[in-house]
């Protein structure tokens, strides 16, 4: 038996009178890796946007454990998912202590302030994260990477059951770009969380997934795990590339390689 | 190796801050009742404000100086607790609730009541509080292009405030002969208010202050961005809607007992923002506090500068506060 955690049925999503999304189904299973990539425009974004319930859909429903997001309040959903977004961009002169502290605003009621189980899901947090030695920092005063990685633990902080991430790797270097990714794995084997994320980089798709979830012409086109993906022409048909596939002897994992566009 | 607090992330700090205003608007305060052309002892005044004498310092501090002192707290407490909120939830620095035309809104609405119906003067503070909502509204229906723009918004207000601008003048134009009650509402000025206009504004200052204290921590998280703030569970829309409400309502209840009250909103909360950062939980009081301090003594030196002429406070806020909005343009 499958334990489906995350359900999309039939949704569509129209922005400024454009079909972007066209009649989308996916089931997401409890405790596995999800990536979703696609061309630009693609709308992998749009519908990673439309799981976390910050866009509204024309058409469609998105169930979490059986319930629709968009009949729920945000705070019951909070609890349960939580998401890390493209470009958080914010300059906040608040502390990193205090930021990962707003992770907890969905299990509070305005008169009550933090409890000991706050306190130490807010330590446990940082820690996970390794943003504890920051934690008197102001957040603009912090590196991409740093950056990225305290808005993880905030994000953790809901102790969520599952994790949206829009792109998590943008702008930091490759270093950092493995340093996050090796993280949100971490997240998945020692705390069970769901992890569904927008990859721009094949490979770390690849090499950081379960399954692959790939985005074109407004639905999906293929789904299924690394070999299932790039063994058929998959990638050749959507990204329009010469593609080559090899295979990293210590993981038995397929790596790719793009030769050229078709 | 974790590096310590500065200091201005330092709750001490922020908390001896809020203890200085505390301790500069009593100063305020004594100032504004000893100074004028009948010059009293700062030992009389709480005398006189005590036991009724029946001696001229009583006339003078209770019927005049002690209602409007206190009318200048309460009124920029309000002013600079509206900017604050504004520049939050518009996600501008520049929003105050004068340079965006809320504060015209609520005038626009208090004059007509004003000049075209007299006889329900009484409905003053809530026509201007509909005119203030709906000003709010336009500017949010102007600049909303998915999501908020902060560069819109500013455009959007100056628009919608040239808009009930035009709508003040042609109601003077219209009702020249009635104008005299208006024309010093147009100026923002306290002088001749005494205490029915305390009370009118007293339960506005005491609810908004409670309201924003309560739900600070809300606009803490709203600043970090809408998808932020509702991926942690915060209900976005109701958020924003409660807090232009409550911006809306506390600039209402000053133009509509003062009159149009400009950079109040734009100077107070910016200066606090310099000095304790944008924590909310801490800035509010800060806000409200240095906001009556200014206030009174803007009051205190309009009303004494050239004496036995009064300049409306307006005017010196104005001085004041234009040169400010051009430093932080400039910053920007």
């Amino acid at each position: 038996m499958k334990d489906i955690i995350l359900e999309v049925k039939d949704l569509s999503v129209n922005y400024k009178n454009k079909n972007i999304l066209d009649g989308i189904n996916l089931e997401i299973e409890k405790g596995k890796i999800y990536s979703i990539i696609g061309p630009n425009g693609c709308g992998k974004t749009t519908l990673i946007r439309m799981m976390s319930k910050s866009l509204k859909p024309k058409r469609g429903r998105v169930l979490l454990h059986g319930d629709d997001i968009f009949e729920m309040k945000s705070k019951d959903i909070a609890k349960r998912m939580a998401i890390l977004n493209q470009n958080n961009t914010t300059i906040s002169d608040i502390t990193v202590r205090k930021l990962v502290q707003y992770g907890r605003y969905s299990y509070k009621n305005w008169w009550s302030g933090l409890d000991k189980e706050d306190e130490d899901i807010i330590e446990w947090a940082m820690e996970k994260t390794f943003v504890t030695s920051l934690k008197n920092r102001r957040i603009d005063t912090l590196s991409g990477g740093e950056r990225q990685r305290v808005w993880l633990a905030m994000s953790i902080a809901q102790k969520p059951e599952i994790l949206l991430l829009d792109e998590p790797t943008t702008y930091l270097d490759i270093c950092h770009q493995l340093e996050i990714l090796e993280l949100v794995t971490k997240l998945n084997k020692e705390e069970g969380i769901t992890i569904i994320m927008v990859l721009h980089d094949i490979n770390h798709a690849v090499g950081y997934s379960d399954e692959i979830i790939v985005i074109n012409n407004k639905n999906i086109y293929a789904k299924g795990d690394s070999w299932s993906i790039l063994e058929t022409k998959v990638i050749e048909e959507v990204f329009n590339v010469k593609t080559q596939t090899m295979i990293d002897k210590e993981t038995n994992k397929p790596i790719f390689y793009a030769k050229k566009v078709i | 190796m974790e590096e310590s607090l500065s200091l201005k992330d330092r709750k001490g700090f922020k908390i001896g801050f809020i203890i200085f205003l505390t301790i500069l608007l009593f100063i305020a305060f004594l100032v504004g009742n000893i100074k004028g052309t009948l010059q009293v002892e700062a030992k009389r005044i709480f005398e006189v404000i005590m036991t009724d004498d029946g001696s001229p310092e009583r006339m003078v501090i209770w019927n005049i100086r002690l209602p409007r002192m206190i009318l200048a707290a309460l009124v920029g407490a309000n002013l600079a607790l509206s900017g604050a909120i504004l520049q939050g939830v518009m996600k501008n620095p520049l929003a105050d609730p004068s340079i965006i035309g809320i504060s015209s809104g609520a005038g626009l609405l208090g004059i007509v009541v004003l000049v075209v119906f007299p006889q329900y003067i009484g409905l003053v503070p809530i026509a201007a509080f509909v005119g203030a909502m709906v000003a709010a509204f336009l500017i949010y229906i102007l600049s909303w292009k998915g999501g908020i723009q902060t560069t819109r918004i500013i455009l959007a207000g100056v628009a919608v405030s040239a808009l009930f601008g035009a709508g003040i003048s042609g109601i003077l134009v219209f009702y020249s002969d009635r104008v005299h009650g208006a024309l010093t509402f147009m100026n923002g000025s306290l002088s001749s208010r005494s205490w029915p206009e305390v009370w009118t504004i007293l339960p506005y200052t005491i609810i908004g202050f409670i309201l924003v204290n309560i739900f600070s921590e809300k606009l803490n998280i709203l600043i970090l961005g809408d998808d932020v703030a509702r991926g942690v569970g915060l209900n976005v829309e109701a958020t924003r809607l409660g807090f232009t409400a409550l911006a809306a309502f506390l600039a209402a209840s000053a133009v509509s007992v003062v009159g149009l009250l400009g950079f109040v909103g734009l100077i107070v909360p910016h200066s606090i923002r310099l000095i304790i950062g944008n924590d909310y939980k801490y800035m509010f009081p800060a806000t409200a506090l240095l906001g009556s301090v200014l206030l009174m003594f803007s009051d205190t030196f309009a009303r004494t500068f050239l004496s036995p002429t009064e300049i409306p406070v307006g005017i010196v806020m104005a001085v004041v506060g234009a040169p400010f909005f051009l430093f932080l343009l400039r910053r920007e």
